[in-house]
């Protein structure tokens, strides 16, 4: 197939040279290869499990490395129901992951506790961690997910790159199917 | 099954019948629950304990009790006995754990939940709900939302400044509405009382 328009670096006209801003291509190099870290507590962790599956595939976005270990990995999905009891581990091993590092609060209940308004759940994970990307859902489709994840990517996109690595990170949410 | 009744009540004169829609049931006074299923395992072949459960009886006196679930294995027969803790300020029952091992855990859920001790348990600490936890959550008096209190881990309390908090019901409980809606999108779970939410105060309430 023939394209008449050239998206793509031409070494024939650019030579071996790209011009870019380092910042850019810092965040376009993080925005590729999110590892997550699957924090899965309850059923939301079965759909994150199916985005993992070669149905919906979440190795097109750079995401299929999940990692178990919180020193390997940039980008904690929070797939479930986080309980009081749960909720210094989520914390203690948001701490441990190495900056820059962001949080997916998967489904209802790792948004705001869904339905469980009870004694002993955390009423949303953002009162123990800074969330990023809220995904509706109870449990949200792994089509959600994936649409969450490319946000993601999108924020990524546009944050200040490596000179904001040490500044604290403003916490600004963004929700998915929010009109 | 009816005979099992009256093998029970003729053989031990401090077994009481208990009415029961389904399987046959017993009352049982609380000192003389480990001789009854110490019985039961010996010489009735129920050979297996399936639950515990303790109960809050409320305004009732006593106010909390403890209800088993035998199964006898060889009838496929259950059993269900009930028995009351006389003190009502600090419930104790006898513990069943050294004689049947089911009962291990299941008595710490109810010490967990009702507040109800179990004199003998080998190990009788929280299993739901962390060390410490100050409440008894089942209980009647507990409110479904919870009670303001610490998080258990005092660094990430620190951190944060989280804390257990009392639930907001929004109107709630949430429950599905069935009728004359044919469609499950329509049947979403939803507050008894619709007139506040996140954004709208509770009528009356300051926001």
């Amino acid at each position: 197939m023939v394209s008449s328009t050239e998206f793509a670096y031409n070494s024939k006209v650019e030579g071996e040279i790209v011009v870019s801003q380092a910042d850019a291509v810092v965040n376009w190099v993080r925005r590729h290869s999110v590892w997550p870290m699957p924090m899965g507590l309850a059923c939301c962790a079965i759909e994150l499990m199916a985005s993992g599956g070669a149905r919906f595939d979440i190795s097109r976005f750079g995401m299929e490395v999940m990692r178990f270990s919180p020193r390997q990995s940039d980008c904690m999905i929070v797939a479930g129901t986080v309980t009081y009891k749960m909720a210094e581990v989520v914390r203690r091993i948001y701490e441990q992951m190495a900056a820059p590092k962001w949080v997916v609060a998967m489904g209802a209940c790792a948004s705001t506790g869904g339905m469980y308004r009870s004694y002993a759940v955390l009423q949303g994970v953002d009162r123990i961690v800074p969330v990023d990307i809220y995904i509706s859902g109870c449990p949200p489709r792994p089509e959600a997910l994936l649409d969450g994840m490319m946000l993601l990517q999108e924020k990524i996109r546009k944050e200040p790159g490596a000179t904001g690595l040490f500044r604290p990170r403003p916490n600004e949410p963004v929700v998915v199917g929010a009109k | 099954m009816d005979n099992i009744l009256d093998t029970l009540k003729a053989k031990y004169t401090y077994v009481t019948p208990r009415p029961s829609a389904d399987h046959p049931a017993v009352n049982v006074p609380a000192d003389r629950l480990r001789e009854f299923a110490t019985h039961l395992r010996d010489e009735h072949g129920y050979s297996m304990l399936l639950d515990v459960c303790g109960v809050d009886w409320d305004k009732e006196q006593p106010r909390f009790g403890v209800v088993y679930h035998f199964y006898h294995g060889a009838r496929k027969l259950f059993l269900r006995v009930a028995t009351l803790a006389p003190d009502d300020a600090d419930p104790i029952v006898p513990s069943l754990a050294d004689l049947y091992p089911s009962a291990d855990w299941a008595e710490r859920e109810a010490y967990d939940m009702v507040g109800v001790r179990f004199a003998g348990h080998p190990n009788l600490k929280r299993i739901l709900m962390w060390e410490g936890y100050p409440y008894f959550p089942l209980r009647k008096e507990f409110p479904l939302a919870g009670i303001e209190t610490e998080l258990p881990a005092a660094d990430t309390a620190a951190a944060t400044g989280a804390k257990v908090i009392s639930a907001p019901m929004m109107g709630g409980p949430f429950f599905a509405a069935t009728e004359d809606k044919h469609h499950m999108s329509d049947a979403e779970p939803r507050a008894n009382d619709q007139s506040w939410t996140e954004d709208k105060p509770k009528p009356g309430q300051r926001g």
